[in-house]
């Protein structure tokens, strides 16, 4: 009874991890501006992940190998949000300006 | 239920890099990047449990590691190269602005 309880919620976080991932997808597919972008594709790396390997570690047991995916999950929670950060600040400093947000910034317009 | 999240991260794994070879600026291919390289990490995990060879997560760990140095190295990479470019213009911009200030006192 335990076992198959914890099946199904292994089973139920890899569906949500599939469907967080797949729209994360299709945010930086369709969205206007890199900053936005950058939420997309950082909402798929923080929650899908969680959700995916985390449901890994429910299929897998209580093993060696649940700790090793403990290990990617916390490697790159840390280093999700770092690279998101680098990446948006890189941007921001090379002078790309966000084409939403503030409305004189709208005015301004964004030139490549 | 591991080959529709498997299928999931293949899909976003080819949207990645139609956003990384269609996007506008260099910004926009590093984060193509960025997202293809964790998508990847993902997939091997799922790889691992689909074959029922939980070895494969070492590499899944091996390849977290190297997609986040090589991201940090590719953004600094640019980062240098735009400080270089911003000392590069004064250079010749000075002259003008001496000129400017000049001419206005």
């Amino acid at each position: 009874m335990m076992g198959l309880i914890i099946e199904w919620l292994s089973w139920l976080l890899l569906a949500a991890g599939g469907f967080f991932v797949l729209v994360g997808g299709v945010g930086v597919m369709r969205m206007p501006d890199l900053y936005t972008r950058i939420h997309a594709a950082s909402v798929t790396e923080t929650l899908g992940t969680m959700l995916i390997l985390v449901g890994l570690m429910l299929h897998s047991g209580w093993e060696l190998a649940t700790f090793k995916l403990l290990a990617i999950l916390v490697f790159l929670l840390f280093t999700g949000p770092v690279s998101s950060y680098a990446l948006g600040n890189t941007a921001l400093l090379g002078g790309l300006k966000p084409e939403l947000g503030a409305q004189d910034a709208s005015k301004e317009g964004c030139e490549p | 239920m591991l080959i529709a999240a498997g299928l999931a991260i293949l899909v976003t794994m080819v949207m990645a890099t139609i956003r990384g070879l269609m996007g506008p600026t260099i910004y926009d291919r590093i984060l193509a990047m960025n997202m293809f390289g964790t998508k990847t990490v993902l997939f091997v995990a799922v790889v691992a449990y689909l074959y029922e060879r939980p070895d494969f997560l070492d590499l899944a760990l091996a390849y977290a590691l190297i997609n986040f140095i090589g991201v940090l190295a590719v953004l600094q990479f640019f980062q240098n190269r735009q400080a270089r470019q911003a000392t590069r213009i004064p250079q010749a911009v000075p002259a003008a602005g001496n000129n400017k200030n000049e001419a206005s006192s």
